[in-house]
C-alpha cells in the first residue's frame, strides 16, 4: 500500500500533466504485479466497490475516538477522511500492513458489515497517515487526483516506449491487474490479443487548418480542394459506437465508455459493426446545441425523465467496420459509400447521417462557414475536410483531415481576479477571472464573473499582466487576488470562446466554453466593456436559430 | 506556601516572574528579559538586559545588531544564577540552536517555562531535557491529536527522491530561516548528500551563525548569484514567502515544497500551491506534547500559545489541571 499511497499523495499535489506522468511511470515501473495492475485500474476508474460508502469512516471514528477531539480536529482540517486518518490511533502491532492486492481482492468479496470490520482493521494496521489517506479514498472511489485515463495510458506508453495508440488498441481486451499488458510493456511477451468483440478502436483526430482561403495561403495553397469532401463539425462529443457479436459499447474519443449514461442510444445500436460519429442531443430530428448534451454528460446513468427531455442520438460520419469486416484501410470514399447504405438501411431516427457539404473551391468553402444555411448547420462548431483518397488510420496526421472552426465569439471583459500559476509559471499571476457589467437591484452597473483563463497571451504579455495585478490587487485571498475593477478603472481583456451555456452553478447563469484572452485591451477603459445583455441575447438567439 | 502566581504570572507583556522581577520571552520592550531562544516573536529587541544561552545572545546580534539590548549575561545549560533569591536556570529545549527552558526555583516550587519546544532528535542542537516541575508552561502549536508527525528521515528522503524523478526542476523548499533551514541542511548531509545547496540571502546570514556555533553545513552557496544558472536539478532553500513569488521566477520550472507541521493537513499545502509538502517540524507534535506532560505530571499545565482547546480536553480526560495563559504575539514567526 505504501507506494501506491505515495503516488496518490504526490499526483494530489501535481498539477503539470507531464509532471504526473513521470510520477505515474516511474511507479509502474518500480511497482510488483499484480499490485501495479489494481493501481492502474483504480486511477482510471476500472475498480469500484459498491459495498464502501463514506459513512463507514465516520462510524469508524464515532466508535474509536473522543468527540470533541475529533470535532475540534475535523473543524481545522476540514476533510472527513482526511481527518480520520490523521487522527487514527494506528497500532501497527495488531497486524501487517494491508498490500493493495489484498485490499482488493478482499473489498470485492466484502459485504456491508464485514467492510466496517476491515476498514477498522485496515486502519489500526497502516501506520502513516499517507497509508490511511489512501486506503479510505481507495475505498470510497473518490481518487480526484488529477488522473485521466488518457493520462494512465500515456504513462503506460512511455513506460514500455510504445504508441499511445498502440496501447489503446489492446486497452479494451485487458482486465485488471493487466498481467499480459506489462508482461508486453516490459518486453516479456508479445503483444496480447485485440481481438475482442466491442473493442474500442483507437480514433482518427484532425489537424487544425493553417492559412486563409482566399487567396490561398499555408493549407489552402498546399492542398487541392478538389482531393476533399467537407462536411460540418457538429458540437457534441465524437464517439465510438460499437456492436458485435451482441457487445455494445459506446465509447468516447479517449476510449471511455459512456455506455450506462446513454442507454437510450445503446437500444439503438441495433446492426454489426463500428461507427464513427457525433453524440448529440436531437429534437425533431434536429441537432441542439452543445448545452443541452451537457445536461447528459458525467452522469453515471440517465433516468426516463431526462431522457425524453433531453433524447440522443448519433450523426454518423464514418464506418470503421462493416458485418465483422474492418474497412479502415479503405479510402474514405468508399467508406463514405459504405456508411451512406449501412445508416440508410437502419432506418432508426436516432442515427442518422451527417450530410456531406458540395463545394467548388476553398473561396466557396469559406462563404459556407462564414454563413452557415439555417437549420442544423448554425449549431454546428465549423467544418471538416476530409480527403477522399484516405484511410482510417490512428492519431492526428497532417494533411488527410483538417478541422476548420468558425471564427469564436469574442467578448470585452474586465479583470476581476488573478491567480498564481504553477511550473513555468510559479511566481506569476496567470489564471484571470474576468467579468462583464450587470444591473443590480438598484439598478447600478457592476462587474459580474463570467469566466477564468490562462493562455491566449504570450510571455512578455505575461509579465505585464502580473505587474498589473500586483499594482491594482485590492485583497487577497490565499492565492487570489482581487484586483481593482471599477467603472472608472480596470484592465479590458478582450475573451474568445467558443459557445455559452446556461449555467445554475455561476452567478451570472452563463458558463463559457474554451474562453481564453485574444487580446489585452490596455487602451479601453473599464466602462466600455460589454454588459451581461450581450451574452444572453446571444445565448437566446441560439436556442432560437437552432429550436 | 504561596502561590504559584507570586513565582510567575501573565501580563501584558508576557510571562512576568514577581520575585524576581524579571519578564519570560515578553513581546514589548520591558527592564529585564530571560529569553529561550532566538526566533522573533520570543526574542525581541529593545530589552534593558537579557539572560539567554550564548548561541541565542548570537541569533539576536546577527538578527538586530549589536545593540539589541542594554546588557547581555550569556549562561550554558544547567549554570544557575540567582534574581532576588528566585534561582534560574536554563535547560536545552531541542526547538532550535540555543533554545532552553527556563526553570524558575523559588520557596519550594519549581515552574519550568518551555518556551518552544520538541522531543526528536535534531542534529543542530542538544535534546530536550525533561526537567521535574510543579508548575509546567508548555506551547501547543500542533495541539491536535491531527498533528503527529513522520519521521523527519522519511521526509528527507522524499525530497531527495523527487529530485531524482525531476533533475530538470529546481527544488525550492521553503523553510524559516532559523532552525528548519540548518536543520534540514544537516538532514540532507546525514542523507548522504553532498552537493552544494543554494540559499536565499535571508537564510545565509542564519546560516553563518550557526556554522560559528560549530554547526558543520557542507557546501553552501548563494541562489542568487548563480552567473545565469538556473539551478536544474539542485536544491535552493528559501523562506516561504518566496517560494511561490516573483523571486522564483528566476529558476528551472520551479518544483515548490515546504518543510513545516503544518504540511501535514492538505488544504494548507494546497492553499500555498506547494507540490512538494514535507511535515518537518521544529515543534512538539500531539504525541510529544502529551507524552511530555504525562510524563513530567505537574500540578498544573499552563499553555502559551496555540491550538489550546485540544489539549486542554486531553488535560481533561487525563486529569490533569490544565488552563490556557493566551498570549497573543506568540507563533507569528514560525507558523
Amino acid at each position: 500500500m505504501h507506494a501506491f499511497a505515495r503516488l496518490l499523495d504526490q499526483l494530489a499535489f501535481t498539477p503539470a500533466r507531464n509532471a504526473k506522468l513521470i510520477l505515474l511511470r516511474d511507479y509502474l515501473a518500480g511497482a510488483p504485479d499484480p499490485e501495479r495492475g489494481w493501481a492502474l485500474a483504480s486511477l482510471t476508474g476500472a475498480l469500484r466497490f459498491e459495498t464502501a460508502k463514506a459513512g463507514f469512516i465516520r462510524k469508524a471514528a464515532e466508535a474509536r475516538l473522543d468527540p470533541q477531539l475529533f470535532a475540534l480536529s475535523y473543524d481545522f482540517v476540514g476533510d472527513l477522511a482526511e481527518t480520520v486518518a490523521l487522527i487514527w490511533p494506528a497500532s501497527p502491532d495488531t497486524g501487517s500492513e494491508p498490500e493493495l492486492p489484498e485490499v482488493v481482492e478482499m473489498l470485492r468479496n466484502a459485504s456491508r458489515r464485514q467492510v466496517q470490520q476491515l476498514l477498522e482493521g485496515w486502519l489500526d494496521a497502516i501506520a502513516d497517515a499517507t497509508g490511511r489517506w489512501a486506503l479510505l479514498k481507495l475505498l470510497t472511489g473518490g481518487l480526484r487526483v488529477g488522473v485521466s485515463a488518457r493520462l494512465a495510458k500515456q504513462a503506460l506508453a512511455l513506460l514500455g516506449g510504445v504508441k499511445i495508440h498502440d496501447i489503446e488498441d489492446v486497452w479494451h481486451s485487458q482486465e485488471p491487474p493487466y498481467a499480459d499488458l506489462f508482461a508486453w510493456l516490459e518486453g516479456r511477451s508479445g503483444r496480447p490479443s485485440a481481438l475482442t468483440p466491442g473493442r474500442f478502436r483507437p480514433v482518427m483526430l484532425a489537424q487544425a487548418i493553417d492559412g486563409q482561403p482566399d487567396p490561398p495561403t499555408g493549407d489552402f495553397a498546399r492542398y487541392d480542394a478538389a482531393d476533399y469532401a467537407a462536411e460540418w463539425k457538429w458540437d457534441g462529443i465524437r464517439v465510438q459506437a460499437v456492436s458485435e457479436k451482441g457487445v455494445r459499447r459506446l465509447y468516447s474519443r479517449t476510449g471511455e465508455d459512456v455506455a450506462p449514461a446513454f442507454p437510450d442510444v445503446v437500444a439503438a445500436l441495433d446492426f454489426d459493426g463500428v461507427l464513427d460519429g457525433e453524440l448529440l442531443i436531437f429534437r425533431d430530428g434536429h441537432a441542439r446545441p452543445f448545452g443541452d448534451l451537457q445536461q447528459r454528460l458525467n452522469r453515471k446513468t440517465a433516468d426516463a425523465k431526462l431522457m425524453a427531455q433531453y433524447p440522443a442520438g448519433i450523426r454518423a460520419y464514418d464506418l470503421l467496420v462493416e458485418r465483422g469486416q474492418d474497412i479502415r484501410h479503405l479510402p474514405f470514399r468508399d467508406r463514405r459509400e459504405r456508411l451512406v447504405s449501412f445508416v440508410t438501411s437502419l432506418r432508426n431516427p436516432r442515427i442518422d447521417l451527417s450530410p456531406l457539404q458540395p463545394f467548388a473551391d476553398w473561396a466557396m468553402l469559406a462563404q459556407l462557414r462564414g454563413r452557415p444555411p439555417d437549420g442544423d448547420p448554425q449549431v454546428a462548431e465549423g467544418l471538416m475536410l476530409k480527403r477522399w483518397d484516405s484511410p482510417y488510420e490512428a492519431g492526428r496526421p497532417r494533411g488527410p483531415w483538417f478541422k476548420w472552426k468558425r471564427d469564436p465569439h469574442l467578448v470585452d471583459a474586465v479583470l476581476m481576479y488573478a491567480q498564481r500559476g504553477h511550473g513555468k509559471r510559479s511566481g506569476f499571476y496567470s489564471d484571470y477571472t474576468f467579468g462583464v457589467w450587470r444591473r443590480d437591484a438598484n439598478g447600478d452597473l457592476m462587474l459580474t464573473p463570467v469566466g477564468k483563463a490562462y493562455f491566449g497571451f504570450t510571455d512578455e504579455e505575461l509579465k505585464r499582466l502580473d505587474k498589473f495585478v500586483r499594482d491594482n490587487t485590492v485583497e487577497r485571498f490565499g492565492p487570489v487576488r482581487a484586483v481593482r475593477a471599477d467603472r472608472d478603472f480596470g484592465l479590458v481583456l478582450e475573451v474568445a470562446f467558443e459557445g455559452l451555456q446556461r449555467s445554475s452553478r455561476h452567478k451570472s447563469g452563463i458558463a463559457m466554453r474554451f474562453p481564453r484572452i485574444n487580446r489585452i485591451r490596455w487602451d479601453k477603459p473599464a466602462r466600455e466593456a460589454d454588459e451581461l445583455g450581450g451574452l444572453e441575447r446571444m445565448l437566446d438567439a441560439t436556442d432560437r436559430r437552432s429550436g | 506556601m504561596p502561590s504559584f502566581d507570586s513565582l510567575l504570572r501573565r501580563t501584558a507583556e508576557g510571562l512576568y516572574c514577581p520575585a524576581g522581577d524579571f519578564h519570560v520571552d515578553p513581546v514589548r520592550p520591558v527592564a529585564r528579559a530571560v529569553i529561550t531562544h532566538g526566533h522573533a516573536d520570543h526574542a525581541r529587541s529593545g530589552h534593558g538586559s537579557v539572560l539567554a544561552t550564548a548561541p541565542t545572545l548570537a541569533i539576536m546580534q546577527a538578527r538586530y545588531g549589536e545593540s539589541f539590548a542594554g546588557v547581555t549575561e550569556a549562561v550554558s545549560y544547567g549554570q544557575a544564577v540567582s534574581r532576588n533569591g528566585v534561582r534560574v536556570t536554563l535547560a536545552p529545549a531541542g526547538h532550535v540552536l540555543g533554545s532552553a527552558q527556563v526553570v524558575l526555583s523559588w520557596n519550594g516550587m519549581t515552574i519550568v517555562v518551555s518556551g518552544d519546544y520538541k522531543r526528536r532528535r535534531d542534529p543542530t542542537c542538544p535534546p530536550f531535557v525533561p526537567v521535574p516541575c510543579d508548575v509546567f508552561v508548555t506551547e501547543a502549536t500542533f495541539g491536535l491529536p491531527v498533528f503527529r508527525f513522520p519521521d523527519a528521515a522519511d521526509e528527507t528522503a522524499r525530497l531527495l527522491k523527487s529530485v531524482g524523478q525531476f533533475p530538470g526542476r529546481t527544488h525550492l523548499v521553503g523553510v524559516y530561516a532559523l532552525g528548519k533551514a540548518q536543520r534540514l541542511i544537516r538532514l540532507l548531509r546525514q542523507a548522504g548528500y553532498g552537493d552544494t545547496l543554494y540559499m536565499h540571502g535571508a537564510i545565509a546570514a542564519m546560516n553563518a551563525v550557526y556554522q560559528a556555533q560549530g554547526v558543520p553545513l557542507g557546501p553552501l552557496a548563494p541562489a542568487t548569484e548563480s552567473g545565469g544558472d538556473r539551478l536544474p536539478g539542485r536544491i535552493v532553500l528559501a523562506p516561504p514567502s518566496a517560494i511561490a513569488d516573483k523571486w522564483a521566477r528566476r529558476f528551472a520550472d520551479p518544483l515548490p515544497a515546504f518543510a513545516s507541521g503544518w504540511m501535514q493537513v492538505r488544504a494548507r499545502a494546497r492553499q500555498r500551491q506547494v507540490e512538494l509538502p514535507l511535515v518537518l517540524s521544529d515543534h512538539a507534535d500531539w504525541n510529544e506534547l502529551t507524552d511530555t506532560l504525562t510524563e513530567l505530571k505537574p500540578q498544573e499545565v499552563w499553555i502559551t500559545h496555540g491550538d489550546e482547546d485540544g489539549l486542554l480536553r486531553w488535560a481533561t480526560l487525563n486529569g490533569l489541571a490544565a488552563r490556557a495563559l493566551e498570549i497573543s504575539g506568540y507563533g507569528d514567526e514560525d507558523d
